[in-house]
């Protein structure tokens, strides 16, 4: 029932923010715990293992394996927030890392294919696969976790046949420079890469600019804004990080090339996700599919490239990776569906669809990938190390849902 | 006769909206008893205390069954006395078998064992009494509406009813098994089953009532009985719609062009079952700066046609003509529609028209959002711009646009939906019972833009179940029935008893 409020009634709106007297920074907080809480936790979670392991884990040698590491969970955890917040799910990433690794392996090594050509087909047989799926999903309504559950099996299986049960390597250098491979240094120091800690300072200071204007936009039309104080913290903190990690890479071989190749991935799918139309109808989609649909949106078409995505991220996740393993092994990529799943549901998106952010996966990845390598170091089990990660999944969604109804 | 139902000043209310007052029911045992009014007149909710599902307590007044007073905590309280509702969506599961649904929740077993050779005995004999001719092994997925009703009813036996209660039984049924059904009422009622029917159809009603009773905005109006003689339908149609007018409409001089948007020769098939024709043949005309009311009552296909108008987005097997400026425009999608300058509000707002965790801003830019972008990327300030502009236009009530709609009045909910429309800025404006649900003062505001808009020489077609709001905002008023316009007529030449009379009149 409605509300008996006398709509003629209106008072003066609180839309333009010299009338309205800024929220305050507590109250602000409060409202936007989902976005805060959980760069918070990353950052409290860091600190914890910075303790436990005595300090090992910041050593730039280990900063750089973290990234190594996490890579290409975090690039498989772009697509799968797609196709997450469009209302759907993948079980098949995994398995399809897996595959993509062996026609890798197959093509460069078996086959002496030269790597461009072959990665580029590589790329387009991820997209391929990803249409395959999104086919059956998008114009079938094929429920996706059947169709992709089919798909893990489907893959897992035919990586295996390709390969034959042998691992497959090594791979030309070119290639497996690819994850193992730092930005050249033009300055050539021995010992400090500063090229890198360049680039690093750069980024960051392109982050303040890009966010004091789009601050200044937001506040030349009156758009609600975070208080001044909270954005300069915000911008200092991210900005202070980016030079403080970059830093310490270059003390150690440079910023690695895959992290260049996440990092624009990033940015990309964040300003897809927040800015652009696109990003926009699949936020509809997922939403409220038959407002999405009345509304002019073409939801089958949407949910279709959302796979097609989902395939090609996935591919290149499995490049990187056996990329890193210089081999293709028939066990490569079994079990990340879960990890690059649980980043997005850590990082605050919803299984119903329609609620998720970009920068939330990538710290949901982190969370996973820091707490993987601090206990590994702190030397518990892998037995433990699932129990630890599985409760710290539930318990990221449950503080989720509870603030939600709270 | 004695009484075996009383129901005594019955008052319900939601969130301050009240839905009863003071409602007397007085049924005779072993009579049928109609109940009839418009939608929304209080007979669901009237039912749905009786039946325990809004329980004692939440509702005043006294329901007295069999010469007791009882307080029914719920379902399961009331039909253990044998007070079985048979709702109009009904309530099988279609993937079991006959028998199982009769004997669902009341299994034949012994210790959670399901002795089936009893069962089906059991439902063979219970099918005989309603005369429904399959095996008690079919499934029910298998069978039409008007078994399925026979099935309900078979089940509502097996729990040796004494009240049933149908709620408008013959609404999907053709004439044969309409006809059937009121014959197995009453022959019920031979066997001393008292029977509550709630329906529309006053033909039916004067031809197996004993009594019937009248409802209107939540009152009752009166109480017939049928002994003497057929109830007159005038007397009812009157009892059913006679409210007062007030002045609750704006004032407005239409200005009517030409005719800007037709529908020709519209026809429209079920999406699931394809062989069945909803919309059986519509021609409609709106004219520049015309208002052109629907009416009709649930079911009668209105939302059915303006969807399948509007890209398609409803039904199968459409066929017919959709022209606007005297050509014929591709309608076949969505976007073709809105980009034709066609816009539909629906009836639905929750499950349709919003995406409810999002905020005023994302809903108003939604179905325009080239509009707000450059080379698809969003201009945050030019949409926050828009959205402030219709929120101040439309006077929507919210802390701001981005406060999620979710948190909205149902009224404020309305508004955020008419602005994603408006800002397509729409030739032809379709809107789908546009006021249910919201309250008095929003209800003027949402008629005063619908009256701006067509001074602004939109085309509307406004939707509605409410006839005073048709005959109140409205020029010219279609009647649908059944899939088809049974009456079109200038609103100066109509009233609520004339539409009534054309809905309830066999065609």
């Amino acid at each position: 029932m409605d509300n008996p409020n006398p709509v003629l009634a209106t008072g003066p709106a609180i839309h333009d923010a010299a009338a309205a007297p800024a929220r305050s920074t507590l109250d602000f907080l409060k409202h936007n715990f989902r976005e805060y809480g959980m760069l918070i936790s990353l950052v409290a979670i860091m600190a914890f293992f910075q303790v436990m392991t005595d300090g090992t884990l910041m050593q730039p040698l280990n900063l750089t394996n973290l990234v190594l590491q996490n890579s290409y969970i975090v690039i498989m955890a772009l697509g799968m927030l797609l196709v997450i917040v469009a209302g759907y799910i993948d079980l098949s990433v995994g398995s399809v890392c897996g595959f993509i690794g062996a026609l890798a392996a197959v093509l460069m090594v078996n086959y002496n294919w030269p790597v461009v050509p072959a990665a580029l087909l590589c790329l387009g047989v991820g997209a391929l696969i990803g249409a395959a799926q999104g086919w059956f999903v998008a114009f079938f309504r094929i429920p996706s976790f059947i169709v992709t559950l089919a798909g893990m099996l489907v893959f897992k299986g035919l990586a295996l046949a390709l390969l034959q049960g042998q691992s497959v390597g090594p791979f030309p250098e070119t290639f497996q420079r690819l994850s193992s491979g730092f930005i050249p240094d033009p300055f050539g120091t021995e010992g400090f890469r500063s090229a890198s800690l360049l680039i690093g300072s750069v980024a960051a200071a392109l982050l303040g600019l890009s966010a004091l204007r789009g601050r200044r936009n937001q506040l030349r039309h009156g758009m609600e804004t975070e208080p001044f104080g909270l954005f300069v913290l915000k911008i200092v903190v991210f900005a202070g990080l980016l030079v403080f990690f970059s830093y310490m890479m270059a003390s150690y071989k440079g910023l690695p090339n895959v992290l260049i190749v996440m990092a624009l991935l990033i940015v990309a799918f964040d300003f897809i996700t927040s800015r652009t139309t696109l990003g926009r109808r699949i936020y509809a989609l997922g939403g409220n599919e038959k407002a999405a649909k009345l509304s002019g949106v073409k939801t089958e078409r949407l949910s279709f490239y959302a796979f097609v995505n989902m395939g090609v991220l996935a591919a290149l996740a499995g490049l990187i990776f056996a990329a890193r393993l210089n081999t293709a092994t028939p066990k490569a990529g079994q079990g990340f569906e879960l990890d690059v799943i649980a980043a997005c549901f850590i990082g605050g998106a919803s299984a119903s669809g329609g609620v998720g952010k970009v920068m939330g996966a990538v710290i949901g990845a982190f969370v996973m990938g820091v707490m993987n390598n601090g206990m590994s170091i702190m030397g518990i089990g892998i037995d433990y190390q699932q129990v630890i990660k599985g409760l710290v999944l539930l318990s990221a969604v449950f503080v989720d849902v509870y603030n939600k109804n709270k | 006769m004695d009484t075996i139902l009383e129901m005594r000043d019955i008052g319900k209310a939601f969130h301050g909206v009240v839905a009863l007052d003071h409602v007397n029911l007085r049924v005779r045992a072993g009579a049928i008893h109609a109940l009839v009014g418009e939608n929304g007149a209080g007979k669901s909710t009237l039912m749905k205390v009786l039946s325990g599902v809004h329980p004692a307590g939440s509702y005043s007044g006294q329901v007295l069954f069999a010469g007791q007073e009882r307080h029914f905590k719920g379902i399961q309280d009331s039909e253990r006395l044998g007070i079985i509702i048979i709702h109009q969506e009904l309530a099988l599961v279609p993937l079991l078998s006959i028998s199982e649904n009769v004997f669902l929740g009341n299994e034949v077993a012994r210790h959670g064992v399901i002795d089936w050779v009893a069962a089906h005995g059991r439902t063979r004999a219970l099918l005989a009494k309603v005369g429904l001719k399959e095996a008690p092994s079919t499934l029910v997925r298998d069978l039409g509406v008007g078994k399925q009703q026979l099935v309900e009813i078979a089940k509502a036996l097996s729990k040796q009813v004494k009240l049933l209660i149908l709620d408008e039984p013959t609404a999907s049924l053709n004439e044969n098994e309409s006809q059937a059904l009121l014959d197995l009422l009453l022959e019920l009622k031979g066997q001393g089953i008292t029977c509550i029917l709630i329906s529309h159809k006053l033909s039916e009603v004067a031809r197996v009532a004993d009594a019937v009773t009248i409802l209107r905005d939540g009152s009752t109006v009166e109480t017939i009985d049928c002994s003497a003689g057929p109830v007159s339908e005038d007397r009812v149609i009157r009892g059913m719609v006679g409210r007062e007018m007030a002045d609750r409409y704006p004032r407005r001089k239409p200005a009517v062009g030409d005719t800007v948007f037709e529908v020709r020769h519209w026809r429209v098939h079920h999406p699931q079952h394809a062989d069945r024709e909803v919309i059986k043949g519509v021609d409609l005309h709106v004219r520049r700066g015309e208002i052109v009311g629907i009416a009709g009552l649930m079911g009668a296909g209105r939302t059915e046609f303006a969807m399948s108008v509007f890209g398609r987005a409803w039904g199968h097997r459409i066929s017919g003509e959709v022209r606007l400026h005297g050509r014929p425009i591709d309608v076949s999608t969505v976007e073709k529609a809105v980009a034709h300058g066609l816009a539909y509000v629906t009836e639905d707002r929750k499950g349709n028209g919003l995406v409810l965790n999002e905020d005023i801003q994302f809903n108003t830019s939604l179905a325009h959002l080239s509009a707000v972008s450059r080379a698809g990327v969003i201009d945050a300030g030019r949409e926050h711009a828009v959205a402030q502009g219709f929120r101040d236009k439309l006077r929507i009530r919210s802390s701001g646009v981005s406060q999620k709609v979710v948190n909205l009045s149902g009224g404020n909910q309305q508004k955020v939906v008419l602005s994603k429309w408006l800002f397509t800025d729409p030739e032809v404006l379709i809107l789908d019972e546009p006021t249910r649900g919201i309250d008095v003062g929003a209800k003027f505001e949402i008629y005063t833009i619908i009256a701006q808009l067509a001074a602004e020489g939109k085309c509307v077609i406004v939707i509605s179940s409410e006839m005073p709001e048709l005959l109140g905002i409205s020029d010219r008023i279609y009647v649908m029935n059944d899939g088809r316009f049974v009456a079109e007529m200038p609103t100066a030449e109509a009233s609520q008893e004339k539409i009534m009379r054309a809905i309830v009149t066999r065609h």
